[in-house]
């Protein structure tokens, strides 16, 4: 089994005090962690790459706790979240869904329980390519207000060998949130999905 | 005149490998961005002394978030650096005006002595625009294993009548600087030079 190779680890966190309307009591944080690993099928086709899920699992626990740390430490706080992976040129898109396990399964451990499936995006790009990670409530993914996403990316990132892989979590809904729908009060929690 | 902040967004990477070879311990830049409503906009003002002010704000509170965003004591900085990136409302002296004048005393105390210039840079420019923040040894402006840089970008910013600035903060220089000239042992940083 190939051992992931690290080159670089950064997390983003955007605290969001207004968007032209009232300031926020509590301003939203937005937070990113994220991974520039080495792709060990880059350059050719291989056929049994699941094995890998298994071998990016510490990582994804590490970028979870990392996350977490970044956003204050406190689960209950964590009201969103979602991930995303970057593949470079030399690789498919199918290794980018390799993230999809080890990535919300860690998030969900660290936060003790989320229900809600964890949206996701993932695609081929180039050093430098932004990625746009989805947002949906860590309970139920019919909440309207937790409907977000955080762009992010790195100047000298994926080199084509290379996977961005990220994760992203948000304290709460969107900062001047008046779209209706189901809100995060009315949850009722059963199916993850209102 | 205090700085109207609409978002505060914190960026820190870390160098495990490159080119194959470890980077122990991982070379790290943090950047601290604010987003500020630019009070000029859409006008010409001869006077710029509440810009200055706005600077001298915005040194302290983002050195510090840097500093806090690596989990170093102020003393471990080695180098740092600023910019500043106006909408197109603004005018590019707007940007000069923040930088210049008051901005650097506070964010001397925040990352402790800075005998060195302030290494920066300033355009205007649209939302989601790339700024490159400069970096310079914080004490000795000729330690050539920390000229360097980071880039910082939010898909939002900034807005026509706003201005983003930005400080950064690292705790090392390039990963596998190698190409000689004054080294952070060697440097004396009495006159900001050597």
């Amino acid at each position: 089994m190939p051992e992931v190779r690290i080159r670089k680890i950064a997390t983003a966190i955007e605290e969001i005090h207004h968007e032209g309307g009232p300031p926020a009591e509590t301003p939203l944080l937005r937070g990113a962690a994220m991974a520039v690993i080495e792709n060990p099928f880059a350059g050719r086709y291989v056929e049994d790459i699941q094995p890998f899920m298994e071998d990016l699992k510490p990582l994804g626990l590490d970028l979870a706790k990392r996350l977490l740390a970044l956003l204050g430490g406190d689960p209950a706080r964590i009201e969103g979240y979602g991930k995303a992976a970057l593949v470079g040129a030399a690789g498919e898109l199918e290794h980018g869904a390799l993230w999809h396990s080890p990535g919300g399964y860690a998030m969900r451990e660290v936060l003790g329980g989320a229900k809600a499936i964890v949206p996701s995006s993932k695609k081929v790009g180039g050093v430098g390519a932004r990625l746009d990670v989805p947002v949906t409530h860590v309970n139920a993914s019919y909440v309207r207000s937790h409907f977000d996403s955080m762009e992010v990316g790195l100047n000298d990132a994926p080199r084509a060998n290379e996977i961005l892989v990220v994760l992203v979590m948000t304290t709460g809904p969107r900062v001047h949130n008046r779209a209706g729908g189901l809100a995060a009060a009315d949850i009722v929690g059963e199916d993850g999905l209102r | 005149m205090s700085a109207q902040i609409r978002k505060i967004a914190v960026w820190v990477e870390e160098t495990h490998s490159e080119m194959g070879r470890a980077i122990s311990p991982p070379t790290r830049k943090a950047v601290a961005v604010a987003v500020i409503a630019n009070p000029f906009a859409g006008r010409y003002v001869e006077d710029l002394t509440p810009l200055m002010d706005i600077g001298a704000e915005l040194g302290g509170l983002l050195g510090a978030r840097c500093v806090a965003a690596l989990g170093i004591e102020p003393g471990q900085a080695q180098s740092y650096g600023k910019a500043a990136m106006v909408g197109e409302a603004g005018e590019l002296e707007h940007a000069a005006a923040i930088l210049h004048p008051k901005l650097g005393a506070p964010l001397r105390i925040a990352v402790e002595k800075g005998a060195a210039l302030v290494p920066s840079s300033k355009k205007m420019g649209s939302v989601g625009q790339v700024l490159d923040v400069p970096l310079g040894h914080k004490d000795a402006a000729y330690v050539r294993s920390h000229f360097d840089g980071v880039e910082v970008r939010l898909n939002d910013s900034p807005r026509a009548n706003e201005i983003m600035v930005a400080v950064a903060v690292t705790d090392s220089g390039r990963p596998l600087a190698r190409v000689g000239g004054l080294t952070h042992e060697q440097a004396e940083g009495k006159d900001g030079l050597r």
